[in-house]
């Protein structure tokens, strides 16, 4: 018979090969590498990190390279537009505006991501806490947060800085007090989602530590959204600050930051623009680095949200 | 749904004790007392001065009286201008403060839904980059830049409109912009993304398949379903239009409530500056709280027992 002539070798399998269908053709992603992959795709939000990177660049450096000092007076040169000597001109006595806009981008940076910083903390604890316990620490935790939410934020900053008068502490102070509310929120809703989720009941029954569960399975899952929150706060306290300051409540001269720089240079608009001109533009091209960098993230963290 | 409102006001109550609360006692914790000046006083003056303002009392008694005074709408007097109370500069600066923030909630609201709606509707193609471009710069520029840059544009260099003051309508256009252009980008983002969600959903494909034109889905289907977010964003945003209008009014010397408060502030005048964040927070509150309960009969499905907020 022909059938009897064929052999089982004569056959090779054309279509799936069962040992090839578990083979890993390209090397795994964890989710931190895949979120920095789309990351880089977003080009806003690298355009974001350029000028970021660049403006704490010459925040460090850009002091240095003009060869003037912030804070000498020099009234023989006040008010004088752009040129070779000062690149952004002087103010109204005669300091160099380059070398203050630099100075300003380290105090307005430094506030930006000490409030962050301050928020994170407070916020992750406290929501953490309440969002792990649940029940009736959960209700009281969450109830003082939802009084302080309701409270207005710039009030507050306003009322703190009248009384307890205008540094760089207190305005740090002025920002978080209320503003870890926000984050706090935030990681309680997280927390309550991952909690019911199987590893953690898992870790609980090989009898982790209720510290050891939120430092190592839920604040790292939680991570995303944390970090999201984090970078949008930044641009928020840098508004702040300018704010502040237009209200006359910034930083004593001759500190510079960019909100006071900015309100020094209003009244003088007509006549000297470039006074206002760069402190405003950096202040506003922070703000843009910091809200794309966060779109960005927050698109590349949890890309079901990626519209 | 009564139950819900009855918590939500309570709540909004709490929330008023404590910012008033702490207003009292962190004006007196303030330096120095309110008739500090040059010219020392005598003696008998101060102590009479000190009887009339209440302040020979123990401070539970104050304290007691500054709430009640509160709850009967009477937000105490100014320190610095004798014959002023806070309640004429709230009468005399509220209706104009109350005009320039509507106008800008107008604005914000239309431009920016009309922003989202045309994003969304050309998704990925040139009219969404545009309008998503002009909500970014919305977001970045704060609006006392924006309220420098329209001045310096529009009043000095092509003196379109006046430079400042309150007189015309006129006067009100660039203030009221100035204002609007950041809760504007907020809205628009909001919007296109809702929008985007929404056009996804089965019910659009139904009625397209029915053979409605696009222009009836969009406004019948589509956009009464995408404005929600934006309606629950109505509350955040009345807040930011109020503490915006503080600088801008200052910025185009409009004598709002805003500027009377900056003018509080720069004069140390802690009874005003206490007294004015009492109304500012009542205001605030009050919005916010109606705003949240108009979610609630606007979106059915919602569910308001369950404790969950709007972010």
């Amino acid at each position: 018979m022909y059938m009897d002539q064929l052999r089982k070798d004569d056959f090779e399998i054309v279509g799936v090969k069962i040992e090839d269908t578990e083979k890993i053709s390209q090397p795994s992603l964890s989710y931190w590498k895949d979120a920095l992959n789309r990351f880089r795709k977003n080009k806003l939000a690298m355009v974001g990190l350029v000028i970021l990177i660049l403006l704490i660049f010459m925040a460090i450096f850009g002091p240095l390279i003009s060869g003037y000092d912030y804070r000498t007076n020099d009234l023989a040169n006040k008010n004088l537009p752009p040129s070779a000597e000062h690149w952004f001109g002087t103010d109204e006595l005669g300091r160099d505006v380059f070398t203050r806009t630099w100075e300003g981008a380290r105090i307005s940076i430094f506030i930006g991501i000490a409030a962050a910083l301050i928020d994170l903390t407070i916020g992750v604890l406290w929501g953490g806490i309440a969002g792990y316990k649940g029940g009736r620490v959960d209700e009281i935790m969450m109830r003082i947060a939802d009084i302080l939410y309701g409270i207005p934020y710039l009030l507050v900053v306003i009322l703190l800085m009248v009384v307890f008068g205008q540094s760089v502490g207190t305005m740090i102070l002025a920002m978080t007090i209320t503003g870890w509310v926000n984050m706090a929120r935030i990681v309680r809703g997280q927390f309550l989602l991952l909690k019911e989720q199987e590893y953690v009941l898992a870790a609980r029954t090989l009898g982790a530590s209720t510290r050891r569960i939120m430092a190592k399975h839920l604040v790292p899952n939680a991570m995303g959204p944390i970090l999201v929150t984090m970078t949008l706060t930044i641009p928020s306290a840098i508004f702040t600050e300018a704010f502040l300051s237009f209200l006359g409540l910034g930083l004593n001269p001759p500190l510079a930051s960019w909100g006071t720089m900015a309100s020094d240079g209003l009244p003088a608009l007509r006549f000297y623009p470039w006074r206002l001109l760069f402190p405003a533009t950096f202040i506003c091209l922070t703000i843009f680095a910091f809200n794309v960098i966060g779109d960005g993230l927050r698109d590349a963290l949890d890309p079901r949200l990626r519209k | 749904m009564l139950k819900y409102i009855v918590r939500r006001f309570l709540f909004m109550l709490l929330s008023l004790w404590v910012i008033i609360t702490a207003t009292f006692f962190l004006m007196r914790l303030a330096p120095g007392n309110p008739f500090t000046s040059e010219k020392k006083l005598p003696p008998e003056i101060e102590a009479n001065l000190n009887a009339f303002y209440g302040l020979d009392q123990p401070w539970y008694k104050q304290y007691w009286d500054y709430i009640t005074g509160i709850a009967s709408w009477d937000f105490g007097p100014s320190f610095k201008y004798k014959s002023q109370t806070v309640n004429d500069l709230i009468n005399s600066g509220f209706p104009v403060s109350l005009t320039l923030g509507l106008e800008a909630l107008f604005i914000a609201v239309s431009f920016g839904v009309l922003l989202g709606v045309i994003a969304a509707l050309f998704h990925n193609k040139w009219p969404d980059y545009g309008s998503m471009v002009i909500a970014v710069l919305g977001i970045s520029v704060p609006s006392f830049i924006m309220a420098t840059l329209l001045q310096y544009i529009f009043a000095m260099k092509l003196q379109i409109f006046p430079v400042a003051l309150w007189e015309s309508p006129k006067h009100t256009v660039l203030p009221a912009l100035a204002l609007a252009a950041t809760p504007l980008a907020y809205i628009a983002r909001l919007t296109r993304s809702s929008m985007l969600e929404v056009m996804a959903n089965d019910y659009i494909k139904t009625a397209k398949s029915k053979g409605l034109s696009q222009r009836a889905i969009t406004i019948k289907h589509a956009i009464r379903n995408a404005i929600l977010p934006v309606v629950s964003y109505l509350g955040p945003l009345t807040a930011s239009v109020i503490t915006g209008s503080v600088v801008i009014e200052q910025i185009f010397g409009i004598p709002g409530l805003g500027s009377h408060f900056v003018t509080s502030i720069q004069n140390r005048d802690y009874t005003v500056i206490m007294g004015m964040t009492s109304f500012y927070s009542i205001i605030l509150l009050v919005c916010i709280f109606l705003v949240d309960v108009a979610y609630g009969f606007i979106d059915p499905r919602i569910k308001l027992a369950g404790g969950k907020k709007g972010e």
